[in-house]
């Protein structure tokens, strides 16, 4: 009995991680700033590149994962520079200009590394209860997600930068009125949006294939996490991938992955009809 | 200084006479190649050996004179693993630059994509993928190992191994699910059981719940017909949970060479039977492979499909060469006979004249813990026999059906 509650907690803290940490870079660049990122999938892919070919260095796992994330950050601020502040008033063309970018990252990659990168294996072994065995590595990636939710709430709620950046968000000229340095603002928040987009590839790149469309299968979820979170980064990305967690994990298990999926995709429709801004507009209403 | 003059005029000839064969085939219009295969998106790593299989054979068959005297003008477009883009440069091919012969398509929901648009024309069509098999078609040729070649062979192999209870992990489409009922078939025959089958979409690349249903299950092994980079996850995480089963397949190893793409120990005890492996080990082969590197060093691994491509246009060219015609009835009136057979490096193959599928010699291989590939059991030549017996006859009707153990050909 117990192995089978905690097969579920296990089902559970997975499939909540995937969401989180494809959700938590698009949560600050789409839910906060209103960017709609269609390059996202391509910094997960940054970062999962960066990852195995520093392994394959010889850097150890942790440090290959940490350096992965910083370098999908700073080519976020490169990219922030060049091309993204240009749509900060126009979010539909932000959409096309990052689309774009996506297209030309995915067929660089492809024309430059090949089709297939030999992969590096998934650390940490695995562990046995009743006639279960899992995997530890997936632990740790639930760690990380909560770790990374911690840091969000750290980053935003308790740091001068926090303040400034909601601020910024919120009302960007009376807060450039106030003195803030709203550009700057931008390129940080960006920077750390694609940070952890490059994070939670880098996490992912020992668990999975690497290929230059890689990204492909965290797009989806993420966008889904991030709308129906609403504004709110750290009200409504997490609920939200509870709540996803719950419904997919359930119908997972008793009715297989494509159930799950469509399962999915079918609350998300109901939860905007109901609730046009996100779970968060409710979470925020309540708590005032 | 006479060395030289010579030199210079062996030179002088040598240009001549490459003009003067310019010139002749230049006189001949090429025989038009169309080539349709992925060699970016989610499939690309093992599209990319089949334009190479392609590229090769196109190089050495121009450099021997080509076919009739004819060269070949290989047009090759890539569409990107999308069904939609396969059937619009069907067309385009077809239509617009009137190619003489269609080749290519991976997946099987790819080629039923292609299959109506080159019904329609008097174009032949090679396909040149493994695949779950029942494609009764005049305008397609197979040129890959089907059920009978390739689960007849593995699964009374792995029962006898490793036991009587199997689960099944599939991609959703016609592939893996025309491939389990083969599965339940033969798992039937043999008093076997199928303790859990699961269809998986394509995209999905993320498999802790699947791994705990089979543990669930406690199967002797899995057999594996997952497809795609993303579902390929599934060995790593699988290998990390320390899931440890026995797997066969009809498709791993041979066409996307996971046991080069992952670290060891994640195919250990994999189980697959193919026509083709990089593997194998007899002169021919080895011939094979080395005008292969020769000409493409960077290759991770000669799979089955571009090995299956390189070979359909030697196909091509014996069909042509013995209809003295590149028409399609034509190329038939040969197929008919029984005499389409062409010497390839697995062997001599032939085109059954039934169902236009080509014989295979086929081999059983074992992945080990660090990736070493054994070859556990040569079956011989194994003939496509299934759609002939069931009633597919392309030699009196055309046909243009695909047919599995629960729909078989009306009796009439």
């Amino acid at each position: 009995m117990s192995a089978e509650l905690f097969s579920l907690f296990y089902q559970f803290a997975d499939v909540f991680a995937f969401l989180i940490l494809s959700a938590a870079g698009l949560a600050i660049v789409f839910g906060m700033m209103g960017v709609i990122n269609m390059a996202h999938g391509e910094f997960i892919m940054c970062g999962a590149y960066v990852t195995v070919g520093l392994v394959n260095l010889g850097v150890p796992l942790p440090i290959a994962q940490i350096l992965a994330a910083v370098t999908a950050g700073l080519i976020g601020v490169v990219v922030e520079f060049l091309i993204v502040r240009r749509f900060y008033k126009r979010p539909l063309d932000s959409l096309l200009a990052t689309w774009g970018l996506s297209l030309i990252v995915t067929q660089s990659m492809l024309l430059i590394v090949g089709s297939a990168v030999r992969g590096i294996g998934t650390p940490e072994g695995s562990f046995a209860i009743g006639e279960y065995t899992f995997s530890t590595y997936r632990l740790v990636l639930f760690g990380c997600a909560v770790a990374v939710l911690i840091g969000l709430y750290i980053i935003f709620m308790k740091t001068r930068f926090g303040v400034i950046a909601r601020a910024t968000m919120q009302n960007a000229a009376m807060a450039k009125a106030l003195g803030a340095r709203t550009g700057r603002i931008y390129v940080v928040s960006f920077g750390i949006g694609t940070g952890l987009a490059g994070l939670c590839g880098a996490l992912y790149a020992p668990t999975m294939t690497l290929i230059p469309t890689m990204g492909a299968t965290f797009v989806v979820e993420s966008f889904v996490t991030v709308v129906i979170g609403g504004a709110n980064v750290l009200l409504g990305t997490a609920p939200a991938a509870v709540f996803l967690a719950m419904i997919r994990m359930t119908l997972n298990a008793s009715y297989g992955q494509i159930i799950g999926q469509i399962g999915m995709l079918f609350a998300v429709i109901l939860v905007i009809r109901v609730l046009p801004e996100g779970l968060s507009s409710v979470l925020v209403r309540r708590g005032r | 200084m006479i060395l030289g003059r010579r030199c210079g005029t062996a030179l002088l000839g040598a240009i001549v006479a490459v003009a003067a064969l310019s010139v002749a085939h230049a006189a001949e219009p090429p025989l038009k190649v169309g080539l349709l295969e992925d060699v970016s998106g989610d499939l690309a790593f093992m599209g990319m050996p089949k334009l190479h299989g392609s590229q090769l054979a196109v190089e050495e068959i121009n450099k021997s004179g080509g076919i009739l005297g004819r060269r070949i003008e290989l047009i090759h477009l890539d569409p990107q693993g999308d069904n939609a883009r396969y059937q619009e440069f069907g067309r385009r091919l077809l239509n617009r630059d009137k190619v003489d012969v269609l080749i290519g398509g991976i997946t099987s929901a790819s080629r039923e994509a292609l299959r109506p648009i080159v019904d329609r024309t008097t174009t032949p069509y090679f396909y040149t993928n493994q695949y779950e098999g029942g494609v009764c078609d005049a305008n397609m040729i197979s040129m890959g190992a089907v059920p009978e070649q390739q689960f007849s062979t593995l699964i009374p192999w792995m029962v006898e191994k490793f036991g009587k209870k199997v689960y099944v992990i599939a991609a959703d489409y016609n592939f893996g699910q025309i491939s389990a009922e083969w599965n339940r078939k033969i798992m039937k025959d043999l008093g076997g059981e199928v303790v859990g089958e699961e269809f998986i979409p394509l995209g999905v690349s993320q498999f802790a719940q699947t791994i705990q249903n089979i543990q669930k299950a406690k199967p002797d092994w899995l057999l594996t017909i997952n497809v795609g980079a993303a579902q390929d996850s599934f060995f790593e995480q699988a290998a990390a949970a320390n899931l440890n089963l026995p797997m066969g397949s009809s498709i791993k190893i041979m066409l996307g060479f996971e046991h080069k793409r992952f670290k060891p120990p994640a195919l250990n005890n994999m189980h697959a039977t193919a026509n083709w492996f990089e593997e194998i080990d007899t002169p021919e082969a080895n011939d094979f492979k080395k005008r292969w590197h020769a000409k493409f060093p960077d290759e991770l691994y000669i799979n089955d499909m571009g090995y299956n491509a390189y070979n359909a246009l030697y196909m091509y060219k014996a069909l042509v060469e013995k209809a003295k015609s590149t028409k399609l009835e034509d190329l038939r009136k040969v197929i008919a006979t029984g005499a389409a057979c062409i010497d390839a490096p697995e062997g001599k193959v032939c085109i059954d004249p039934k169902s236009q599928h080509t014989s295979h010699r086929m081999r059983l291989i074992s992945v080990g813990l660090k990736h070493e590939v054994t070859v556990e059991k040569d079956y011989g030549t194994i003939q496509p026999y299934w759609l002939g017996e069931i009633g597919c006859d392309l030699t009196k009707k055309n046909d243009k059906d695909q047919y599995t153990p629960s729909h078989l050909p009306s009796k009439s």
